[in-house]
């Protein structure tokens, strides 16, 4: 609960966003770099989906990090709504575009890889609409959280949304298991171990971790934007206040 | 149970006495579905074949048609701060709102839809199973609405942002109800249509239940925010 406090006080924060940025921005080009050195070059072409399969090490990250913002933004909207910790509305804030972002990455590879292994662009299966349903979710929590007077209004509705919209996560999560879908089930995150080659497995782990930091990365870039903006409209106003 | 009682009374009596606000959401329910056998031509296997999507998209927008007035008019002259204030729980006080809501919007629409589908030729079966279907899924229709609802109190463009936040948490409402039907349609043996469609009508109480417990949670958060 201590850091948990600690870290309200934006200028302490700024601080150690300053010193931690540099890092996770050197580890996220590294990693990047690496994995998709790995996925393009060293990885073997799947026997049946042939040179296509690398789609998925750009698909299947999109995919996590579609829900893995979702979630971190429904948990900070409980941090919001129960704490009122002041960087958990700015951390969903700037979650809300990565998320949306990660989820169009995610339709759209999806989309283009579908084209030639199922022959349609799209097709309405649980797991297709349902992250369909989550793209929209977060258009919503957008649009919400900018359509009101005070900052501040919009950012607990907007908090309450993500929280009722966090049903969604694991209907996508199951939806290949509850339904049966074109969509493969689980290969990666399973009970009983992976499923796939690790010649395969290390690539997309690798850029499954790279687009968690450059998620970071991002993240951390916009927080810190909206805290200097804020600074800034304070000043501003202080100037103001001082000419009259 | 009396202050539920007394809002739901209060709503139902404006509702009745605004008698344009009751039957616009039927109306636009009847006219949009009757709408579709001209646009797509008058073959009555067709019509029977696309009836409950027909049926279950425009009874979907009808709904949302009038969620923006659930809240908003409480809202706007102050009874909203007087039911905070009051000694009642707001949960209770949404889960009133909204019953008073659907006994003015699902019930209807749920009324009139046998009208639709002797329009679009379907069997009694499947009318039987459509009922049901809307039975369970219209509650669940006012409850996920009414959290929009309070959501965007007080919002710029609050109209236009009702149908983003709530259609797509309409859509598995949508899916199972328009399945249940079809499962019902496409069985062979007059004794297994119910068999048929239970899976379906069972998810739909499943979200019934499920947005019966988070809507009065977060509507009467929203509420308060709305408020403060």
């Amino acid at each position: 609960m201590s850091v948990f406090h600690r870290f309200a006080n934006p200028n302490r924060f700024l601080k150690l966003t300053n010193q931690v940025l540099p890092w996770v921005s050197g580890l996220t080009v590294i990693s990047l770099a690496v994995g998709l050195y790995m996925s393009f070059f060293t990885s073997p072409p799947d026997y049946q989906q042939g040179e296509s399969v690398r789609i998925m090490y750009i698909h299947v990250p999109s995919a996590w990090m579609a829900m893995f913002v979702y979630t971190s933004i429904a948990i900070a909207s409980v941090c919001s709504l129960i704490w009122r910790h002041p960087l958990a509305d700015l951390a969903a804030k700037a979650s809300a575009p990565i998320g949306a972002g990660f989820t169009f990455l995610a339709l759209a590879t999806g989309s283009l890889w579908g084209k030639p292994m199922w022959g349609a662009w799209w097709v309405w299966d649980a797991r297709l609409t349902s992250v369909l349903i989550l793209f929209f979710l977060y258009l919503g929590h957008m649009a919400l959280m900018n359509a009101f007077e005070e900052q501040e209004r919009g950012n607990k509705a907007a908090a309450v949304l993500a929280i009722v919209g966090f049903v969604n996560i694991p209907i996508i999560k199951f939806s290949v298991d509850w339904w049966n879908t074109l969509h493969q089930p689980a290969s990666v995150m399973r009970a009983d171990g992976p499923t796939i080659d690790p010649s395969m497995l290390w690539p997309l782990m690798i850029m499954g971790i790279a687009f968690k930091l450059f998620y970071i990365v991002v993240l951390l870039i916009r927080i810190k934007s909206e805290l200097i903006e804020a600074k800034l409209r304070k000043y501003r106003r202080a100037v103001v206040d001082k000419a009259h | 149970m009396k202050a539920f009682l007394n809002i739901v009374s209060r709503d139902l009596r404006l509702a009745l006495r605004q008698k344009s606000d009751l039957t616009m959401a039927v109306l636009f329910f009847i006219l949009t579905a009757m709408l579709f056998p001209f646009g797509l031509g008058p073959e009555p296997n067709l019509l029977a074949r696309i009836a409950p999507g027909i049926i279950w998209v425009t009874a979907l927008l009808a709904v949302l048609l009038s969620l923006e007035r659930l809240f908003l008019a409480d809202y706007e002259d102050g009874s909203l701060e007087q039911l905070i204030l009051s000694s009642t729980s707001l949960e209770i006080a949404v889960l009133a709102k909204v019953l008073a809501h659907w006994l003015t919007t699902g019930l209807p629409l749920i009324l009139a839809a046998p009208l639709i589908a002797l329009l679009f030729n379907m069997d009694s079966d499947a009318m039987t199973i459509l009922l049901i279907a809307m039975v369970l899924g219209t509650p669940s229709l006012s409850l996920i609405g009414a959290i929009a609802a309070t959501l965007t109190l007080g919002a710029r463009r609050g109209g236009v942002l009702i149908p983003l936040l709530v259609l797509p948490l309409y859509i598995p409402t949508l899916i199972f109800g328009v399945g249940a039907i079809d499962a019902a349609m496409n069985s062979l043996e007059a004794g297994a249509v119910i068999a048929n469609a239970r899976p379906h009508l069972l998810l739909l109480g499943a979200i019934l239940l499920v947005s019966l417990l988070i809507t009065p949670l977060a509507g009467a958060a929203a509420l308060r925010q709305s408020v403060e």
